[in-house]
């Protein structure tokens, strides 16, 4: 499919020459896209670039049977554009992202509203999708939750317990991170990479360390890639884990919730082992990484990652031997696979709809292009396939961890990454725990960032989310949303 | 036949609870590194080494002064220790670094070179929340890892319940609010309703450097640096995020506890 594509084709983790990019009218581009994800492709990112007043919209797509991504470019323009979210769902929030930072509207958009941005003092303020009828009613939830979590605002239309539509807003954690790119990399912009979303640090580090390599046109040693893989694996454990009892917590199945309580922060500590912070800030630097994981380290961390597999493995046992869990895991806040394609699910939720999409399997970049994680896929869509991907994903990556701490790489843990070439456009992505973290960079004349796109994969997935909420009880909410557990600040940046 | 495999499995584990701060407390990992200390005496003349390295702008040095660090604004990357020739900046390897002002966190110049440690509440607080005190988290832009490391105060490795310290879910339920994040804008007037409505007296506490400076954040037009700008904060515990033993510290140290353990435990670890 991608041999035919007008796009310019690249893999992840690289760069081209920005004058390479093929540019269309911004009609022409919205239409060469949507013929592209007739096809089968899949929209990664679409943003814009300023330019001299105006803008131009980028596209990236991903052929994942092909293992390829495609770019192309809109010539500048301003004003409007027919939006492509009328024939692709999957745009929606891309589009209306679009006019928000630029100002070109998406002419036939369907719901057209901001999506960080305030209506007098909060984002719950602004306009919501209502239903009306004699037994409907409205119910609010957050900014501020219950728990210790991060906040935001969502607003049902129930009939009865019967969720019939569920909104999100968001735009609480909003910090600006994407405006603070522009003219970078500053002195602060790793720390802000690391924190985009703080339980994704290895994931976006490596997004962005990566992403000035290939800048720079240099690799980083593959030790380091090594380590980055080791790293990633850890952190994807930690939040599995941590999701497992979490959601034992809310159907009240406690032996569960107390040892996966634990478990996570027995993870975090493996991470912590290898650069001293728990969530592994200081550890992923452009060229490579700032600690390196010795023999008598890794010895260490094999062993306590073995105790820390078992009682893992224990804790899921109890949870899925539990007829009382699986009945209320099942059947509950369900994604059928054709929305999971339809609105461009990634990751972890994905695959729980059936759906076989894993950037370290389909756009193998770093250490994933020598050594594979299996992909694990489960049917269903509902939070029992959610919580059984979360389970074997935990065996798969406890596999891995395993086998390459036996089998390490020799060689440097970093070499110095030379300043971004100018001009330049690199993209790359990332297998979080939660899904594709996607990094667009593009330099300018000096070879500072022009634009920096970043799409945590909460933005593809919290429209999932509020489908799997429609025509389940409202009760079931905190379960269908920690089946998810979406980043809101990686959504807000 | 489950329920009495997760009941034998549950006795052989025992108890996971760590006996801090009775018993030790549990080791730093080696690379934490822990507060840092500045000698700003060490300090070659002239030399700023270490002030364009910092990601989060902590360290400044005017012309003929000494080197002044705001460990409020740290982020612990340790990039101004591996910087600093003479070794003026070093890391202490101590997780305790709970301060009652924000002015105890600025290392530099002689009789500074380290934080200055919280004292415990006095008089009615101190009888008010010492055996029971109730806080409503708010995340205002935390990236959610100081959410969790102040969350999994409450798993059983921690067990946050025995020094009568709870999170509870609505504010009017609440003595004080616990903030992470550096306050966005879109954040602030929830934070304020929510600091509104908890009952008098109440106190605040901000976790991590987010909440005490920005972090990484700081002077971005989006955050208001961190929840002093909004309400009046009574404890700053530093960290990126702040390791959870140093959370913990910063609470009992507030309430106390640290002290009447000391009483008890003479030479104890505190
Ligand atoms: S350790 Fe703290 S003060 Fe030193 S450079 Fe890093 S953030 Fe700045
Ligand atoms: S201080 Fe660091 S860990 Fe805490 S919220 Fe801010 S960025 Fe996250």
């Amino acid at each position: 499919m991608s041999a035919e594509t007008p796009f310019a084709l690249l893999a992840n983790a690289a760069s081209l020459p920005w004058s390479d990019v093929p540019e269309w009218p911004a009609a022409d581009l919205v239409r060469a896209t949507a013929r592209e994800l007739d096809r089968g492709a899949r929209l990664c990112a679409w943003f814009g670039v300023p330019e001299h007043g105006a803008v131009r919209l980028v596209a990236l797509l991903a052929f994942d049977a092909d293992n390829t991504l495609a770019v192309g470019r809109s010539t500048p323009f301003t004003g409007s554009y027919p939006s492509l979210t009328v024939t692709h769902a999957q745009a929606q929030l891309f589009e209306r992202e679009l006019w928000e930072q630029h100002g070109v509207t998406p002419i036939g958009h369907p719901w057209l509203k901001p999506v960080r941005r305030t209506a007098a003092g909060a984002p719950a303020n602004g306009e919501f999708f209502r239903v009306d009828g004699p037994e409907v009613h409205e119910v609010a939830v957050g900014p501020i939750h219950a728990g210790i979590i991060e906040p935001g605002h969502f607003r049902f239309q129930c009939a009865g317990e019967e969720v019939l539509h569920l909104e999100v807003a968001l735009g609480y954690q909003h910090r600006g991170v994407e405006t603070a790119l522009a003219g970078g990399p500053h002195r602060a912009t790793l720390s802000q990479m690391e924190t985009v979303a703080g339980d994704t640090t290895v994931a976006h580090a490596t997004a962005y360390a990566t992403v000035l390599e290939a800048l720079a046109g240099v690799e980083a040693p593959l030790r380091a890639q090594w380590l980055r893989a080791i790293a990633l694996e850890l952190e994807r454990l930690a939040n599995h884990t941590g999701d497992l009892g979490a959601l034992a917590n809310d159907v009240a199945f406690l032996p569960t919730s107390a040892a996966c309580g634990k478990i996570r922060g027995d993870f975090l500590n493996l991470t912590a082992l290898i650069c001293g912070n728990r969530f592994g800030r200081g550890l992923v630097r452009p060229g490579g990484c700032r600690y390196d994981l010795e023999a008598e380290r890794a010895a260490q961390l094999l062993q306590r990652l073995r105790v820390a597999l078992r009682d893992t493995e224990q804790a899921a046992a109890w949870l899925w031997d539990a007829a009382s869990v699986r009945s209320r895991f099942e059947n509950v806040g369900t994604v059928f696979s054709a929305q999971a394609t339809e609105i461009g699910l990634v990751g972890m939720a994905a695959r729980a709809c059936g759906l076989v999409r894993d950037v370290r399997y389909d756009h193998p970049a770093g250490w994933h292009r020598f050594a594979q994680v299996p992909v694990v896929v489960w049917p269903g869509g509902d939070v029992f396939a959610r919580a059984k991907v979360r389970s074997l994903e935990i065996q798969r990556s406890g596999e891995f961890l395993c086998e390459q701490l036996a089998a390490p790489v020799e060689g440097e843990h970093s070499v110095e990454s030379p300043p971004p070439a100018p001009d330049t456009l690199a993209v790359a992505l990332v297998e979080g725990w939660r899904g594709e973290v996607c990094h667009v960079a593009l330099t300018d004349a000096a070879g500072r960032f022009l634009r920096y796109k970043i799409i945590d994969p909460s933005f593809h997935n919290w429209t999932g989310m509020t489908l799997a909420l429609r025509g389940t009880a409202i009760s079931d909410f905190p379960i269908c949303n920690k089946s998810f557990n979406l980043s809101y600040c990686g959504f807000d940046l | 036949m489950f329920v009495l495999d997760t009941l034998i499995h549950r006795l052989k584990r025992g108890c996971e609870t760590m006996s801090y701060p009775q018993g030790p407390a549990p080791a730093l990992p080696d690379r934490h590194g822990g507060a840092l200390r500045v000698d700003a005496a060490k300090c070659a003349d002239g030399c700023s080494a270490c002030v364009p390295v910092c990601p989060t702008q902590a360290i400044t040095r005017a012309p003929g002064q000494p080197v002044a660090l705001d460990l409020g604004r740290c982020v612990f990357c340790a990039a101004c220790v591996e910087a600093c020739p003479p070794g003026a900046i070093v890391q202490t390897g101590d997780y305790r670094m709970a301060v009652r002002r924000r002015e105890d966190l600025m290392l530099g110049p002689s009789g500074q070179e380290e934080l200055r440690l919280a004292e415990a509440l006095d008089g009615k607080l101190r009888r008010l929340f010492g055996r029971s005190l109730r806080l409503r988290q708010v995340s205002a832009g935390g990236c959610s890892a100081c959410e969790a490391d102040t969350n999994v105060l409450g798993t059983i490795g921690w067990d946050l319940g025995r020094f009568g310290i709870q999170f509870v879910a609505s504010p009017r339920h609440a003595d004080g609010l616990l903030i992470t994040g550096p306050v966005t804008q879109n954040m602030e007037l929830a934070l304020s309703k929510a600091w509104a409505a908890v009952p008098e007296p109440k106190i605040v506490i901000a976790v991590g450097a987010c909440a005490i400076a920005g972090g990484p954040f700081v002077g971005h037009a989006a955050v208001r640096n961190g929840a002093a700008a909004v309400v009046p904060v009574d404890l700053y515990i530093p960290g990126c995020p702040p390791h959870p033993l140093t959370i913990l510290d910063g609470l009992l140290r507030l309430l106390g506890k640290l002290e009447e353990k000391r009483e008890r435990v003479p030479g104890g670890a505190g």
